[in-house]
Protein backbone atom coordinates (compact mmCIF):
# COMPACT_ATOMS: atom_id res chain seq x y z
CA UNK A 1 0.00 0.00 0.00
CA UNK A 2 2.42 2.67 0.83
CA UNK A 3 4.85 1.74 -2.38
CA UNK A 4 1.27 2.31 -4.35
CA UNK A 5 0.52 5.82 -2.62
CA UNK A 6 4.08 6.70 -3.14
CA UNK A 7 3.86 5.72 -6.41
CA UNK A 8 0.81 8.17 -7.31
CA UNK A 9 1.93 10.87 -5.37
CA UNK A 10 4.66 10.76 -7.84
CA UNK A 11 2.56 11.05 -10.56
CA UNK A 12 0.20 13.42 -9.28
CA UNK A 13 2.84 15.89 -8.23
CA UNK A 14 4.68 16.90 -11.68
CA UNK A 15 1.06 16.30 -13.29
CA UNK A 16 -0.58 19.17 -10.85
CA UNK A 17 2.59 21.13 -11.15
CA UNK A 18 1.91 21.49 -14.98
CA UNK A 19 -1.93 22.07 -14.60
CA UNK A 20 -0.61 24.75 -12.50
CA UNK A 21 1.83 25.98 -14.39
CA UNK A 22 -1.09 25.96 -17.36
CA UNK A 23 -3.13 28.09 -15.50
CA UNK A 24 -0.71 30.60 -14.58
CA UNK A 25 0.46 30.88 -18.56
CA UNK A 26 -3.11 31.39 -19.89
CA UNK A 27 -4.39 34.31 -16.82
CA UNK A 28 -1.39 35.94 -18.31
CA UNK A 29 -2.41 35.34 -21.39
CA UNK A 30 -6.10 36.32 -20.33
CA UNK A 31 -4.80 39.68 -18.65
CA UNK A 32 -3.05 40.91 -21.74
CA UNK A 33 -5.55 39.72 -24.06
CA UNK A 34 -7.83 42.29 -21.66
CA UNK A 35 -5.44 44.80 -22.50
CA UNK A 36 -5.76 44.46 -26.28
CA UNK A 37 -9.51 44.77 -26.22
CA UNK A 38 -9.03 47.52 -23.73
CA UNK A 39 -6.99 49.30 -26.22
CA UNK A 40 -8.18 48.47 -29.54
CA UNK A 41 -11.41 50.83 -29.17
CA UNK A 42 -9.15 53.36 -27.86
CA UNK A 43 -7.18 53.14 -31.16
CA UNK A 44 -9.97 53.04 -33.30
CA UNK A 45 -11.58 55.77 -32.09
CA UNK A 46 -8.33 58.07 -32.38
CA UNK A 47 -7.78 56.83 -35.91
CA UNK A 48 -10.88 57.12 -36.83
CA UNK A 49 -11.52 60.78 -35.39
CA UNK A 50 -7.94 61.95 -37.64
CA UNK A 51 -8.88 60.11 -40.51
CA UNK A 52 -12.07 62.40 -40.59
CA UNK A 53 -11.61 64.99 -39.06
CA UNK A 54 -8.11 66.17 -40.77
CA UNK A 55 -9.85 66.05 -43.67
CA UNK A 56 -12.74 68.06 -42.93
CA UNK A 57 -11.16 70.54 -41.13
CA UNK A 58 -10.42 73.80 -43.13
CA UNK A 59 -10.29 77.46 -42.90
CA UNK A 60 -13.92 78.11 -43.26
CA UNK A 61 -14.47 75.63 -40.75
CA UNK A 62 -12.84 77.64 -38.32
CA UNK A 63 -14.06 81.03 -39.33
CA UNK A 64 -17.33 80.76 -40.77
CA UNK A 65 -20.99 80.35 -38.87
CA UNK A 66 -23.25 77.19 -40.07
CA UNK A 67 -24.38 76.98 -43.52
CA UNK A 68 -28.06 76.25 -43.74
CA UNK A 69 -28.99 72.58 -45.16
CA UNK A 70 -28.30 71.59 -48.28
CA UNK A 71 -25.13 74.73 -48.67
CA UNK A 72 -21.76 73.55 -48.69
CA UNK A 73 -19.23 74.90 -46.84
CA UNK A 74 -19.53 77.04 -43.22
CA UNK A 75 -18.08 76.31 -39.93
CA UNK A 76 -18.53 76.18 -36.80
CA UNK A 77 -16.50 78.94 -35.68
CA UNK A 78 -19.46 80.79 -33.51
CA UNK A 79 -19.82 77.42 -31.50
CA UNK A 80 -15.96 77.41 -30.78
CA UNK A 81 -16.03 80.92 -29.33
CA UNK A 82 -19.12 80.23 -27.72
CA UNK A 83 -18.03 76.94 -25.85
CA UNK A 84 -14.70 78.93 -24.54
CA UNK A 85 -17.26 81.87 -23.66
CA UNK A 86 -19.43 79.38 -21.80
CA UNK A 87 -16.14 77.82 -20.34
CA UNK A 88 -14.90 81.05 -19.08
CA UNK A 89 -18.24 81.97 -17.05
CA UNK A 90 -18.25 78.57 -15.61
CA UNK A 91 -14.86 79.09 -14.25
CA UNK A 92 -15.32 82.71 -13.36
CA UNK A 93 -17.87 80.99 -10.93
CA UNK A 94 -16.69 77.57 -10.26
CA UNK A 95 -13.09 78.02 -10.16
CA UNK A 96 -13.00 80.69 -6.95
CA UNK A 97 -15.76 78.26 -4.69
CA UNK A 98 -13.93 75.01 -5.55
CA UNK A 99 -10.64 76.06 -4.38
CA UNK A 100 -11.92 78.10 -1.35
CA UNK A 101 -13.98 74.39 -0.80
CA UNK A 102 -10.61 72.93 -0.97
CA UNK A 103 -8.86 75.18 1.17
CA UNK A 104 -11.45 74.97 4.20
CA UNK A 105 -11.66 71.04 3.82
CA UNK A 106 -7.55 71.33 3.94
CA UNK A 107 -6.97 73.78 6.70
CA UNK A 108 -10.45 73.37 8.73
CA UNK A 109 -11.99 70.76 7.78
CA UNK A 110 -10.32 67.91 10.14
CA UNK A 111 -13.71 67.31 11.62
CA UNK A 112 -17.13 66.26 11.91
CA UNK A 113 -18.35 69.21 9.21
CA UNK A 114 -15.25 68.59 6.98
CA UNK A 115 -16.01 64.97 6.86
CA UNK A 116 -19.77 65.52 5.56
CA UNK A 117 -18.51 68.06 3.26
CA UNK A 118 -15.99 66.01 1.78
CA UNK A 119 -18.38 62.84 1.66
CA UNK A 120 -21.12 65.52 -0.34
CA UNK A 121 -18.05 66.48 -2.95
CA UNK A 122 -17.61 63.21 -3.96
CA UNK A 123 -21.39 61.80 -4.20
CA UNK A 124 -21.80 65.73 -6.51
CA UNK A 125 -19.17 64.22 -8.28
CA UNK A 126 -21.21 61.45 -9.41
CA UNK A 127 -24.55 63.41 -10.06
CA UNK A 128 -25.54 62.43 -13.91
CA UNK A 129 -24.54 65.76 -15.66
CA UNK A 130 -27.94 65.75 -17.63
CA UNK A 131 -29.24 66.52 -14.09
CA UNK A 132 -27.37 69.24 -13.18
CA UNK A 133 -28.59 70.45 -16.42
CA UNK A 134 -32.43 70.27 -15.61
CA UNK A 135 -31.38 72.00 -11.70
CA UNK A 136 -29.23 74.86 -14.33
CA UNK A 137 -32.66 74.96 -16.13
CA UNK A 138 -34.98 75.53 -12.76
CA UNK A 139 -32.67 78.12 -11.60
CA UNK A 140 -31.37 80.59 -14.34
CA UNK A 141 -33.93 79.72 -17.62
CA UNK A 142 -37.17 79.59 -15.65
CA UNK A 143 -36.33 82.82 -14.42
CA UNK A 144 -34.62 84.57 -17.39
CA UNK A 145 -37.81 83.20 -19.46
CA UNK A 146 -35.27 81.88 -22.01
CA UNK A 147 -32.31 80.14 -22.13
CA UNK A 148 -28.59 81.66 -22.14
CA UNK A 149 -25.03 81.38 -22.19
CA UNK A 150 -25.16 81.70 -18.26
CA UNK A 151 -27.42 78.95 -17.59
CA UNK A 152 -24.94 77.03 -19.06
CA UNK A 153 -22.03 78.63 -17.22
CA UNK A 154 -23.94 77.89 -13.95
CA UNK A 155 -24.60 73.95 -15.09
CA UNK A 156 -20.86 73.54 -16.16
CA UNK A 157 -19.48 75.80 -12.76
CA UNK A 158 -21.78 73.12 -10.64
CA UNK A 159 -19.65 70.14 -11.74
CA UNK A 160 -16.75 71.85 -11.53
CA UNK A 161 -16.52 72.47 -8.06
CA UNK A 162 -16.44 69.04 -6.14
CA UNK A 163 -13.50 68.31 -8.51
CA UNK A 164 -11.83 70.93 -7.60
CA UNK A 165 -12.30 71.31 -4.23
CA UNK A 166 -11.17 67.71 -3.76
CA UNK A 167 -7.83 68.31 -5.76
CA UNK A 168 -7.20 71.31 -3.93
CA UNK A 169 -7.30 69.90 -0.21
CA UNK A 170 -5.22 67.09 -1.56
CA UNK A 171 -2.63 69.44 -2.72
CA UNK A 172 -2.48 71.35 0.51
CA UNK A 173 -2.36 68.38 2.19
CA UNK A 174 0.91 67.54 0.90
CA UNK A 175 2.82 70.67 1.97
CA UNK A 176 4.63 70.01 4.45
CA UNK A 177 3.43 71.23 7.92
CA UNK A 178 6.56 72.36 9.24
CA UNK A 179 5.97 75.22 6.37
CA UNK A 180 3.01 76.08 8.12
CA UNK A 181 4.44 76.24 11.68
CA UNK A 182 7.49 78.00 10.25
CA UNK A 183 4.93 80.78 9.52
CA UNK A 184 2.82 80.90 13.19
CA UNK A 185 6.62 81.02 14.90
CA UNK A 186 7.13 84.48 12.67
CA UNK A 187 3.68 85.28 14.19
CA UNK A 188 1.71 85.51 11.18
CA UNK A 189 -2.06 84.70 11.14
CA UNK A 190 -3.47 81.99 10.55
CA UNK A 191 -5.50 82.89 7.34
CA UNK A 192 -2.43 84.63 6.08
CA UNK A 193 -0.47 81.40 6.25
CA UNK A 194 -3.05 79.82 4.15
CA UNK A 195 -3.02 82.41 1.47
CA UNK A 196 0.10 83.19 1.17
CA UNK A 197 2.41 80.10 2.78
CA UNK A 198 0.05 76.70 1.98
CA UNK A 199 -1.93 78.06 -1.32
CA UNK A 200 0.93 79.45 -3.03
CA UNK A 201 3.67 76.57 -2.17
CA UNK A 202 0.74 74.40 -3.92
CA UNK A 203 -0.71 76.37 -6.51
CA UNK A 204 0.94 74.08 -9.49
CA UNK A 205 -0.58 71.48 -7.84
CA UNK A 206 -4.17 73.24 -7.17
CA UNK A 207 -3.66 74.72 -11.22
CA UNK A 208 -3.68 71.26 -12.20
CA UNK A 209 -6.84 69.82 -10.53
CA UNK A 210 -8.50 73.46 -11.96
CA UNK A 211 -7.23 72.25 -15.64
CA UNK A 212 -8.73 68.20 -14.90
CA UNK A 213 -11.68 69.80 -14.02
CA UNK A 214 -11.66 72.16 -16.59
CA UNK A 215 -11.06 69.43 -19.24
CA UNK A 216 -13.90 66.80 -17.47
CA UNK A 217 -16.69 69.73 -18.35
CA UNK A 218 -15.22 70.74 -22.07
CA UNK A 219 -16.73 68.18 -23.71
CA UNK A 220 -20.16 67.96 -21.53
CA UNK A 221 -23.28 68.53 -23.95
CA UNK A 222 -26.24 67.24 -21.88
CA UNK A 223 -26.07 69.67 -19.42
CA UNK A 224 -26.05 72.23 -21.99
CA UNK A 225 -28.44 71.30 -24.14
CA UNK A 226 -31.43 73.00 -22.43
CA UNK A 227 -29.29 75.50 -20.98
CA UNK A 228 -27.07 77.04 -23.67
CA UNK A 229 -29.07 75.73 -26.12
CA UNK A 230 -27.20 76.34 -28.98
CA UNK A 231 -27.24 79.06 -31.94
CA UNK A 232 -26.80 79.21 -35.78
CA UNK A 233 -24.97 82.71 -35.46
CA UNK A 234 -22.71 84.50 -33.20
CA UNK A 235 -23.70 85.66 -29.67
CA UNK A 236 -21.41 86.78 -26.91
CA UNK A 237 -24.04 88.33 -24.64
CA UNK A 238 -24.91 86.60 -21.01
CA UNK A 239 -28.53 86.20 -21.56
CA UNK A 240 -29.10 84.45 -24.88
CA UNK A 241 -28.90 81.06 -26.30
CA UNK A 242 -25.24 80.11 -27.02
CA UNK A 243 -23.51 78.04 -29.98
CA UNK A 244 -21.10 75.01 -28.01
CA UNK A 245 -18.71 72.62 -30.14
CA UNK A 246 -20.35 69.70 -28.22
CA UNK A 247 -24.37 70.67 -28.68
CA UNK A 248 -22.68 71.78 -32.49
CA UNK A 249 -21.45 67.80 -32.82
CA UNK A 250 -24.22 66.32 -31.84
CA UNK A 251 -26.56 67.74 -33.85
CA UNK A 252 -24.73 67.38 -36.70
CA UNK A 253 -23.87 63.93 -35.94
CA UNK A 254 -27.53 62.77 -35.71
CA UNK A 255 -28.81 64.88 -38.60
CA UNK A 256 -29.54 63.13 -42.21
CA UNK A 257 -26.79 65.31 -43.90
CA UNK A 258 -23.30 64.26 -45.25
CA UNK A 259 -21.83 67.21 -45.02
CA UNK A 260 -22.87 67.84 -41.37
CA UNK A 261 -21.14 64.81 -40.66
CA UNK A 262 -18.43 65.90 -42.31
CA UNK A 263 -18.67 68.84 -39.82
CA UNK A 264 -19.44 67.08 -36.96
CA UNK A 265 -15.85 64.80 -37.20
CA UNK A 266 -13.85 68.08 -38.15
CA UNK A 267 -15.45 69.76 -34.76
CA UNK A 268 -14.65 66.47 -33.14
CA UNK A 269 -11.35 66.60 -33.51
CA UNK A 270 -11.12 70.25 -32.78
CA UNK A 271 -12.74 69.71 -29.12
CA UNK A 272 -10.08 66.22 -28.83
CA UNK A 273 -7.05 68.07 -29.05
CA UNK A 274 -7.78 70.93 -27.01
CA UNK A 275 -8.93 68.50 -24.37
CA UNK A 276 -6.11 66.07 -24.57
CA UNK A 277 -3.30 69.06 -24.77
CA UNK A 278 -4.68 70.23 -21.42
CA UNK A 279 -4.33 66.48 -19.86
CA UNK A 280 -1.27 66.14 -21.76
CA UNK A 281 -0.52 69.67 -20.37
CA UNK A 282 -0.98 68.87 -16.98
CA UNK A 283 1.20 65.74 -16.77
CA UNK A 284 3.95 66.98 -17.97
CA UNK A 285 3.36 69.56 -15.31
CA UNK A 286 2.53 67.44 -13.01
CA UNK A 287 5.75 65.14 -13.35
CA UNK A 288 8.21 68.26 -13.46
CA UNK A 289 6.67 69.44 -10.30
CA UNK A 290 6.98 68.73 -6.71
CA UNK A 291 3.68 67.30 -6.88
CA UNK A 292 3.84 63.60 -8.20
CA UNK A 293 0.19 62.31 -6.61
CA UNK A 294 -1.86 62.67 -9.49
CA UNK B 1 -13.51 79.61 3.22
CA UNK B 2 -16.20 78.16 5.26
CA UNK B 3 -18.87 79.77 2.76
CA UNK B 4 -17.04 78.05 -0.09
CA UNK B 5 -17.36 74.94 1.70
CA UNK B 6 -21.07 75.21 2.57
CA UNK B 7 -21.71 76.16 -1.07
CA UNK B 8 -20.77 72.31 -1.77
CA UNK B 9 -23.79 71.48 0.61
CA UNK B 10 -25.55 74.03 -0.54
CA UNK B 11 -25.65 72.41 -3.75
CA UNK B 12 -26.94 69.53 -3.07
CA UNK B 13 -29.75 70.78 -1.05
CA UNK B 14 -30.55 73.23 -4.18
CA UNK B 15 -30.47 69.67 -6.10
CA UNK B 16 -33.00 68.44 -4.28
CA UNK B 17 -35.12 70.90 -3.54
CA UNK B 18 -35.18 72.19 -7.31
CA UNK B 19 -35.87 68.67 -8.25
CA UNK B 20 -38.40 67.49 -5.49
CA UNK B 21 -40.31 71.16 -6.11
CA UNK B 22 -40.46 70.99 -9.92
CA UNK B 23 -41.71 67.29 -10.22
CA UNK B 24 -44.24 67.84 -8.05
CA UNK B 25 -47.60 68.21 -10.27
CA UNK B 26 -46.40 64.99 -11.97
CA UNK B 27 -46.17 63.53 -8.37
CA UNK B 28 -49.92 64.45 -7.50
CA UNK B 29 -50.91 63.99 -10.59
CA UNK B 30 -49.65 59.75 -10.69
CA UNK B 31 -48.38 58.78 -7.90
CA UNK B 32 -46.32 55.48 -7.57
CA UNK B 33 -48.21 54.52 -11.04
CA UNK B 34 -45.70 57.06 -12.66
CA UNK B 35 -42.52 54.10 -11.85
CA UNK B 36 -45.08 51.06 -13.38
CA UNK B 37 -46.90 52.90 -16.13
CA UNK B 38 -45.40 51.62 -19.59
CA UNK B 39 -47.28 54.24 -21.46
CA UNK B 40 -45.81 57.58 -22.94
CA UNK B 41 -48.13 59.34 -24.25
CA UNK B 42 -47.14 63.15 -23.73
CA UNK B 43 -50.30 64.05 -26.37
CA UNK B 44 -53.01 63.14 -23.60
CA UNK B 45 -50.50 63.52 -20.61
CA UNK B 46 -50.12 60.22 -19.75
CA UNK B 47 -47.02 59.40 -18.25
CA UNK B 48 -45.45 56.09 -17.35
CA UNK B 49 -41.24 55.82 -16.81
CA UNK B 50 -40.99 52.15 -16.95
CA UNK B 51 -39.86 51.70 -20.21
CA UNK B 52 -36.94 54.45 -19.17
CA UNK B 53 -36.30 52.92 -16.35
CA UNK B 54 -35.52 49.26 -17.71
CA UNK B 55 -33.51 50.84 -20.56
CA UNK B 56 -31.54 52.37 -17.99
CA UNK B 57 -31.11 49.24 -16.26
CA UNK B 58 -30.62 46.91 -19.30
CA UNK B 59 -28.28 49.11 -20.75
CA UNK B 60 -25.93 49.95 -17.43
CA UNK B 61 -26.20 45.85 -16.53
CA UNK B 62 -25.09 45.33 -19.79
CA UNK B 63 -22.15 47.24 -19.82
CA UNK B 64 -20.98 45.93 -16.30
CA UNK B 65 -21.11 42.53 -17.58
CA UNK B 66 -18.91 43.48 -20.91
CA UNK B 67 -16.67 46.08 -18.88
CA UNK B 68 -15.66 44.52 -15.37
CA UNK B 69 -13.60 41.52 -16.60
CA UNK B 70 -11.85 43.64 -18.55
CA UNK B 71 -10.92 46.38 -15.72
CA UNK B 72 -9.88 43.69 -13.86
CA UNK B 73 -7.66 42.50 -16.28
CA UNK B 74 -6.20 45.50 -16.77
CA UNK B 75 -5.67 46.39 -13.60
CA UNK B 76 -4.50 43.44 -12.83
CA UNK B 77 -1.69 43.45 -15.56
CA UNK B 78 -0.63 46.49 -15.12
CA UNK B 79 -0.24 46.41 -10.67
CA UNK B 80 1.27 42.64 -11.22
CA UNK B 81 2.25 41.41 -14.66
CA UNK B 82 3.27 44.23 -16.87
CA UNK B 83 7.45 45.70 -17.25
CA UNK B 84 7.32 48.87 -14.97
CA UNK B 85 8.73 50.28 -18.01
CA UNK B 86 5.23 49.81 -19.79
CA UNK B 87 2.62 50.76 -16.82
CA UNK B 88 3.18 54.47 -16.96
CA UNK B 89 2.57 54.41 -20.63
CA UNK B 90 -0.43 51.77 -20.09
CA UNK B 91 -2.19 53.61 -17.37
CA UNK B 92 -2.14 57.04 -19.56
CA UNK B 93 -3.39 55.62 -22.65
CA UNK B 94 -6.37 53.96 -20.19
CA UNK B 95 -6.84 57.34 -18.55
CA UNK B 96 -6.78 58.85 -22.43
CA UNK B 97 -9.82 57.09 -22.94
CA UNK B 98 -12.03 58.88 -19.78
CA UNK B 99 -10.84 61.73 -21.69
CA UNK B 100 -12.82 61.49 -24.60
CA UNK B 101 -15.90 63.13 -24.38
CA UNK B 102 -19.17 61.25 -24.54
CA UNK B 103 -20.57 63.05 -27.83
CA UNK B 104 -17.65 61.97 -29.42
CA UNK B 105 -18.12 58.41 -28.33
CA UNK B 106 -21.62 58.42 -29.52
CA UNK B 107 -20.26 60.15 -32.96
CA UNK B 108 -17.88 57.24 -33.32
CA UNK B 109 -20.55 54.95 -32.43
CA UNK B 110 -22.65 55.71 -35.14
CA UNK B 111 -20.42 55.70 -38.32
CA UNK B 112 -18.26 52.34 -36.77
CA UNK B 113 -20.07 50.94 -34.03
CA UNK B 114 -23.43 50.55 -35.70
CA UNK B 115 -22.40 49.55 -39.12
CA UNK B 116 -20.34 47.12 -37.36
CA UNK B 117 -22.59 45.48 -35.20
CA UNK B 118 -25.57 45.27 -38.23
CA UNK B 119 -23.03 44.37 -40.94
CA UNK B 120 -21.11 41.07 -38.64
CA UNK B 121 -21.59 40.79 -34.97
CA UNK B 122 -25.51 41.16 -35.01
CA UNK B 123 -26.70 38.75 -37.97
CA UNK B 124 -23.55 36.32 -36.18
CA UNK B 125 -25.33 36.80 -32.48
CA UNK B 126 -28.37 35.59 -34.12
CA UNK B 127 -27.43 32.65 -35.44
CA UNK B 128 -25.14 31.23 -32.52
CA UNK B 129 -27.23 32.50 -29.85
CA UNK B 130 -30.66 33.53 -31.52
CA UNK B 131 -32.57 30.16 -29.56
CA UNK B 132 -31.88 32.14 -26.20
CA UNK B 133 -34.57 34.81 -27.17
CA UNK B 134 -31.75 37.58 -26.48
CA UNK B 135 -31.04 38.26 -30.07
CA UNK B 136 -33.52 37.95 -32.29
CA UNK B 137 -35.34 40.67 -34.98
CA UNK B 138 -33.58 42.73 -37.57
CA UNK B 139 -30.33 43.78 -37.16
CA UNK B 140 -30.23 47.33 -37.45
CA UNK B 141 -27.58 47.98 -35.44
CA UNK B 142 -28.97 50.82 -33.47
CA UNK B 143 -29.98 48.91 -30.61
CA UNK B 144 -29.79 48.76 -26.43
CA UNK B 145 -26.82 45.68 -27.19
CA UNK B 146 -25.13 48.91 -29.01
CA UNK B 147 -25.92 51.11 -25.89
CA UNK B 148 -24.24 48.51 -23.90
CA UNK B 149 -21.21 48.34 -25.65
CA UNK B 150 -20.17 52.00 -25.73
CA UNK B 151 -21.35 52.25 -21.81
CA UNK B 152 -18.98 49.37 -21.44
CA UNK B 153 -16.17 51.20 -23.21
CA UNK B 154 -16.93 54.33 -21.24
CA UNK B 155 -16.68 52.79 -18.06
CA UNK B 156 -13.64 50.57 -18.00
CA UNK B 157 -11.14 53.48 -17.28
CA UNK B 158 -13.29 53.98 -14.09
CA UNK B 159 -13.74 50.65 -12.58
CA UNK B 160 -10.10 49.41 -14.12
CA UNK B 161 -8.35 53.18 -12.61
CA UNK B 162 -9.92 52.28 -8.75
CA UNK B 163 -8.97 48.16 -9.29
CA UNK B 164 -5.20 49.40 -9.89
CA UNK B 165 -5.28 51.33 -7.13
CA UNK B 166 -6.59 49.23 -4.62
CA UNK B 167 -4.49 46.81 -5.54
CA UNK B 168 -1.70 48.54 -4.80
CA UNK B 169 -2.60 49.09 -1.53
CA UNK B 170 -2.76 45.81 -1.00
CA UNK B 171 0.22 44.84 1.39
CA UNK B 172 3.68 43.80 -0.21
CA UNK B 173 4.36 41.14 2.25
CA UNK B 174 0.57 39.54 1.60
CA UNK B 175 2.21 38.95 -2.43
CA UNK B 176 5.53 37.59 -0.46
CA UNK B 177 3.80 35.16 1.96
CA UNK B 178 2.01 33.50 -0.46
CA UNK B 179 5.09 32.85 -3.10
CA UNK B 180 7.03 31.86 -0.34
CA UNK B 181 4.04 29.02 -0.08
CA UNK B 182 5.01 28.10 -3.40
CA UNK B 183 2.38 29.41 -5.00
CA UNK B 184 2.46 30.58 -9.52
CA UNK B 185 2.05 34.06 -10.02
CA UNK B 186 -1.79 33.46 -10.81
CA UNK B 187 -2.42 32.01 -7.54
CA UNK B 188 -0.59 35.08 -5.77
CA UNK B 189 -2.87 37.16 -7.51
CA UNK B 190 -5.88 35.10 -6.67
CA UNK B 191 -5.32 34.42 -2.97
CA UNK B 192 -2.90 37.34 -2.33
CA UNK B 193 -4.65 40.21 -3.94
CA UNK B 194 -7.46 39.62 -5.35
CA UNK B 195 -8.94 38.30 -2.74
CA UNK B 196 -7.90 41.19 -0.26
CA UNK B 197 -9.17 43.75 -2.45
CA UNK B 198 -12.42 42.19 -3.09
CA UNK B 199 -14.16 45.30 -1.51
CA UNK B 200 -12.44 47.76 -3.27
CA UNK B 201 -13.17 46.63 -6.37
CA UNK B 202 -16.65 46.29 -5.63
CA UNK B 203 -16.41 49.71 -4.92
CA UNK B 204 -15.16 50.52 -8.17
CA UNK B 205 -17.62 48.51 -10.10
CA UNK B 206 -20.27 50.09 -8.02
CA UNK B 207 -18.62 53.90 -9.18
CA UNK B 208 -18.94 52.34 -12.90
CA UNK B 209 -22.51 51.44 -12.48
CA UNK B 210 -23.03 54.95 -10.97
CA UNK B 211 -21.62 56.65 -14.05
CA UNK B 212 -23.46 54.04 -16.87
CA UNK B 213 -26.65 55.07 -15.51
CA UNK B 214 -26.21 58.71 -15.83
CA UNK B 215 -24.45 59.06 -19.41
CA UNK B 216 -26.70 60.31 -21.60
CA UNK B 217 -25.05 62.09 -25.04
CA UNK B 218 -23.68 58.52 -26.26
CA UNK B 219 -26.40 56.20 -24.79
CA UNK B 220 -28.94 58.71 -27.00
CA UNK B 221 -27.19 58.32 -30.21
CA UNK B 222 -26.90 54.69 -30.42
CA UNK B 223 -29.97 53.11 -28.76
CA UNK B 224 -32.76 54.24 -31.02
CA UNK B 225 -34.87 56.01 -28.47
CA UNK B 226 -38.00 54.26 -28.99
CA UNK B 227 -40.41 53.70 -25.47
CA UNK B 228 -40.55 50.11 -25.26
CA UNK B 229 -40.01 46.74 -23.37
CA UNK B 230 -38.73 44.63 -25.19
CA UNK B 231 -36.39 40.92 -24.45
CA UNK B 232 -34.02 41.26 -27.80
CA UNK B 233 -31.16 42.99 -27.41
CA UNK B 234 -31.21 44.28 -30.51
CA UNK B 235 -34.42 45.99 -30.25
CA UNK B 236 -34.05 49.86 -29.83
CA UNK B 237 -34.57 51.23 -26.37
CA UNK B 238 -35.11 54.28 -24.18
CA UNK B 239 -33.33 55.16 -21.20
CA UNK B 240 -33.92 57.56 -17.85
CA UNK B 241 -31.11 59.95 -19.56
CA UNK B 242 -32.26 60.07 -22.87
CA UNK B 243 -35.71 60.99 -22.51
CA UNK B 244 -34.46 64.27 -20.95
CA UNK B 245 -31.66 65.00 -23.26
CA UNK B 246 -34.23 64.38 -26.47
CA UNK B 247 -37.53 65.44 -24.86
CA UNK B 248 -36.69 68.32 -22.29
CA UNK B 249 -36.15 71.27 -24.46
CA UNK B 250 -39.71 70.48 -26.21
CA UNK B 251 -41.90 69.63 -23.30
CA UNK B 252 -44.94 71.50 -23.70
CA UNK B 253 -47.46 71.93 -20.85
CA UNK B 254 -46.72 71.90 -17.45
CA UNK B 255 -47.31 67.87 -16.32
CA UNK B 256 -44.96 67.14 -19.69
CA UNK B 257 -42.25 69.09 -17.98
CA UNK B 258 -43.04 67.57 -14.54
CA UNK B 259 -43.15 64.19 -15.37
CA UNK B 260 -39.57 64.75 -16.98
CA UNK B 261 -38.09 65.89 -14.12
CA UNK B 262 -39.24 63.73 -11.88
CA UNK B 263 -37.42 60.70 -13.99
CA UNK B 264 -34.59 63.20 -13.24
CA UNK B 265 -35.45 63.07 -9.40
CA UNK B 266 -35.33 59.37 -9.77
CA UNK B 267 -32.09 59.13 -11.96
CA UNK B 268 -30.79 61.49 -9.00
CA UNK B 269 -31.58 59.17 -6.38
CA UNK B 270 -30.32 56.03 -7.48
CA UNK B 271 -27.11 57.58 -8.46
CA UNK B 272 -26.62 59.07 -5.05
CA UNK B 273 -27.22 55.91 -3.28
CA UNK B 274 -25.39 54.21 -5.78
CA UNK B 275 -22.13 56.33 -5.52
CA UNK B 276 -22.49 56.56 -1.99
CA UNK B 277 -22.40 53.14 -1.21
CA UNK B 278 -19.42 52.66 -3.71
CA UNK B 279 -17.35 55.67 -1.99
CA UNK B 280 -17.97 54.04 1.55
CA UNK B 281 -16.37 50.73 -0.24
CA UNK B 282 -13.14 52.65 -1.65
CA UNK B 283 -12.79 54.30 1.45
CA UNK B 284 -12.93 51.76 3.83
CA UNK B 285 -9.95 50.19 1.49
CA UNK B 286 -7.76 53.20 0.86
CA UNK B 287 -8.22 54.50 3.42
CA UNK B 288 -5.16 56.53 5.18
CA UNK B 289 -3.78 56.94 1.25
CA UNK B 290 -4.27 59.73 -0.95
CA UNK B 291 -8.11 59.12 -2.17
CA UNK B 292 -6.35 60.86 -5.52
CA UNK B 293 -8.25 62.60 -8.32
CA UNK B 294 -10.49 59.97 -10.37
CA UNK B 295 -13.90 60.42 -10.88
Amino acid sequence: MPETDKASVLHTVPHIALRRRITDHAMTGVAVLTVILVLVPLFAIFAYLVYRGVGSINWAFLTQTPKPVGEAGGGMANAIVGSAFILALASILGVPVGVGAGIYLAEFGRNRLGDVIRFTADVLNGVPSIVIGIVAYAIVVLSQKHFSALAGGVALAIMMVPTIARTTEEMLLLVPQALREAAYGLGIPRWRTTLSITLRTATSGVITGIMLAFARVAGETAPLLFTAFGNQFWNLRVNQPTAALPLQIFTYAISPYDEWHRQAWAGALVLIILIVTAVAAVRFAVRRGTFGAA
Amino acid sequence: MLLCGLAVLAMLVLIVYELVLRSGSSWRAFGFKFFAGRDWDPVNEQFGALPFIYGTLVSSFLALLIAVPLSIGVAVFTTEMCPAMLRGPLSFFVELLAAIPSVVYGLWAIFVLIPLLSNYIEPFLSRTLGWTGLFVGPPYGISMLAAGIILAIMIIPIISSITREVLMVVPQHQREAALALGATRWEMIRVGVLRNARAGIMGGIILGLGRALGETMAVTMVIGNRPEIAKSLFAPGYTMASVLANEFSEATGNVYLSALIEIGLALFLVTIVVNALARLLVWTVTRGQSASAHA
